[in-house]
């Protein structure tokens, strides 16, 4: 024998990997299975587009939460905070500028609200350094601590952002030109939620794009599933760690300036409210899945509306029905991340 | 004899021990030290908090669960017997149903969601009651008919408690023997023996396990206790304790309401006092509360001569601003979880045991 056997030809191709589709069909089939019980159809479109979105509102928060679980271990109990500083630093723009905003001009209208947007992320993701910084580092892998003391940090956030912007409500604008809703047959779609579920999906996209064709993606990916492994390759972990924090709390910033002008008015408890929603979005998704997390959010948001128009009574537990209905089924959530 | 009340669990500091007398005699005799009702109502929310705290104590400090549904027990005890009281009439008995309602209620919501979430990760159970505890403070406040929504309800309460009602005409030391003291002492002893009875409960190998579980949840596993099983009850344990607690806010105030029981900021409360106060000790539940509470009514006059000096600096008035007194109180927990995770009945604890073995 001369030859040396390989012990695969190198050009194979890798195993494929499974798609779990079950979950995936949970959203289309919820929308499907509510038609007939909502009886007409253009409720039935208005609801759906409400429910989503609001899903993909709650989506931009909680992504950013499960991926800075996933990859550090860290649950941020803080996370609220970011989302109403986010929401608050848009009014820094928002208000200045008041006559772009009641402009009747799209351009002058989007670039306000793109203004908003990039000023709030800015901010979010500085803050989100400083509090990975000071906060969060001295208490990587002490869970009972991280929890006391993310809910510290955001009892002070909460309490700085009265002294910044004063304690009382601040009513938001929207956009001239993003109000009211277009009207397709008997169908009422409000634009400004049309916004939201582009914006969502950029991010959605975006995200996906990201994580699943770039090199720095690989390494979350990779991170996720094994971070010494990583380490261990030579590639400082540390670095982006950092990194996806800050980018977490830009985008939970990004969907406070979204959820503070779909509410009107801003008050600083808006990101402790939203918390209790993401966190169930979270488990509901399987902590540390973006993935599951994008279904989670579309499902809890879509079951609120449709609860909210069928029994209004229900709706104020629909949430917490869905996710022990979810976790009878999966116990770690839709997408279980290996490791955790 | 104090040793047995004490279940051995001794303060081991004298300046500990100084300052939990204080407090003892400073709650015993406050109507008789202090004129006023407001403090009064300012010692008899100490007592209240005490309890409260101390059964938080026994799941963060003791068994090591981070759990955001404390003040869900809480509402529900002061709902029980503040719904029974407005809706059956000022008597014992409905008291008594109240309250016998109010321990089941919470029990099974204890056992519930403890079965279905202590036996994954802490954190998993952190979040599991933060959403549930929000969810039943929305329901609470909407569904009015029953619970008088976001107003709350008011009520009677048995004659005996009423501030109209006189148990003897004479004045002792200057006061006046009236319903109100006698709601008072009521509050101070259920307190107090609530208090002995969690000291007995950490104290026994009960709660020994609970520590293991606590240190090292494995490790306890291996030696042949049954965690999940401990963890539940510890869980139970403290829900029908803060149900009590709540029982008794509500038969002192004679109110019930969402913001003054079931709001997230009576959690942070009990996080901040539990945490500053010293956690794994039960004792931090007194020096904590009581400190908290007297900051919490007190402190504010000072921010607020603060701030009025200050009125010419734009963001300095506002950050002493007396509204902002949970600020510095925020920053004070967050230093005290790097610096001091054990509290301050813990730092004087080993300050004492350094002084005695050198």
């Amino acid at each position: 024998m001369t030859a040396i056997s390989h012990a695969a030809p190198q050009d194979a191709a890798l195993p494929k990997v499974k798609v779990d589709v079950l979950p995936l069909l949970l959203v289309p089939l919820l929308a499907l299975l509510m038609l007939p019980l909502v009886g007409s159809f253009p409720t039935w479109v208005t609801l759906t587009v409400a429910g989503l979105a609001m899903g993909m509102m709650v989506f931009m928060m909680a992504s950013g939460l499960t991926l800075i679980f996933g990859l550090m271990d860290v649950l941020n109990f803080g996370h609220g905070a970011f989302v109403s500083v986010g929401a608050f630093t848009a009014t820094l723009a928002l208000l200045p500028m008041k006559s772009w905003v009641e402009a009747d001009s799209v351009l002058m209208n989007l670039s306000v609200l793109g203004l908003a947007i990039l000023l709030a992320m800015l901010v979010t993701g500085i803050l989100g350094w400083a509090f990975e910084r000071i906060i969060i580092r001295p208490v990587y892998g002490l869970h009972l601590k991280q929890i006391l003391i993310t809910m510290g940090g955001m009892i002070v956030a909460e309490q700085l952002i009265h002294v910044i912007w004063g304690a009382e409500q601040i009513p938001l604008q929207l956009p001239t030109t993003f109000r009211g809703a277009f009207i397709f047959g008997d169908a009422a779609l409000e634009k400004y939620r049309l916004i939201a579920v582009g914006v969502g999906l950029t991010v959605f996209v975006t995200m996906f794009l990201v994580l699943n064709r770039t090199k720095v993606g690989l390494l979350i990916r990779a991170g996720v599933e094994n971070g010494e492994m990583v380490e261990a390759l030579g590639y400082r972990i540390r670095r982006l760690f950092v990194g996806v924090f800050m980018a977490g709390s830009a985008l939970a910033g990004l969907g406070g300036v979204m959820w503070g002008l779909y509410k009107e008015t801003l008050t600083a408890a808006i990101g402790g409210e939203i918390t209790v929603l993401v966190f169930i979005v979270i488990i509901i998704g399987g902590l540390g899945s973006v993935g599951g997390c994008f279904i989670g959010a579309m499902l809890v948001a879509l079951v609120a509306n449709y609860a909210g128009f069928l029994a209004p009574k229900v709706a104020l537990v629909s949430d917490i029905l869905l996710m022990v209905m979810v976790l009878l089924w999966r116990p770690q959530g839709l997408y279980p991340v290996a490791k955790r | 004899m104090i040793r047995t009340l004490l279940s051995g669990d001794l303060p081991r500091s004298r300046l500990l021990s100084a300052m939990l007398l204080a407090v003892f005699f400073g709650l015993a005799l406050a109507p008789f030290l202090v004129p006023g009702a407001r403090s009064l109502n300012v010692a008899a929310t100490i007592c209240v908090f005490v309890v409260l705290v101390a059964s938080y104590d026994l799941l963060l400090g003791y068994t090591g669960i981070v759990s955001f549904a404390h003040t869900m027990f809480y509402g529900i005890g002061a709902y029980g017997v503040g719904l029974a009281l407005h809706g059956m009439g000022p008597s014992w008995w409905a008291i008594f149903v109240g309250t016998a309602g109010a321990l089941a209620l919470s029990l099974v919501l204890a056992l519930v969601i403890g079965l279905f979430s202590l036996r994954v990760r802490a954190i998993f159970y952190a979040m599991i009651t933060l959403a549930v505890a929000a969810a039943f403070a929305v329901v609470a406040s909407q569904l009015s008919d029953l619970t008088g929504g976001e107003d709350g309800r008011t009520f009677k309460v048995p004659e005996l408690l009423q501030p109209s009602y006189r148990l003897l005409d004479a004045e002792i030391l200057g006061r006046a023997i009236d319903g109100k003291l006698i709601t008072y002492y009521l509050v101070f002893f259920s307190a107090l023996a609530l208090f002995l009875l969690m000291l007995r409960i950490v104290n026994s190998p009960f709660g020994r396990v609970l520590q293991a579980i606590r240190e090292n949840d494995f490790r306890a596993e291996a030696l042949g206790y049954r965690t999940v099983i401990y963890r539940t009850l510890a869980n139970c344990l403290g829900a029908l304790i803060a149900t009590l607690a709540g029982v008794l806010m509500a038969l002192w105030l004679r109110y019930v309401g969402p913001k003054t029981m079931l709001s997230f900021e009576v959690m942070t409360d009990i996080l901040l006092i539990v945490v500053i106060g010293g956690m794994g000790t039960i004792y931090g539940a007194v020096i904590g509360s009581a400190l908290f509470i007297l900051v919490q009514n007190y402190l504010q006059v000072l921010m607020a001569q603060a701030s009025a000096s200050l009125s010419g600096v734009p963001l300095l008035a506002n950050l002493f601003h007396p509204d902002r007194w949970l600020l510095w109180l925020g920053v004070l927990f967050v230093l005290s979880v790097y610096f001091f995770p054990t509290g301050i009945v813990g730092r004087l604890r080993s300050k004492a045991l350094a002084r005695r073995s050198p």
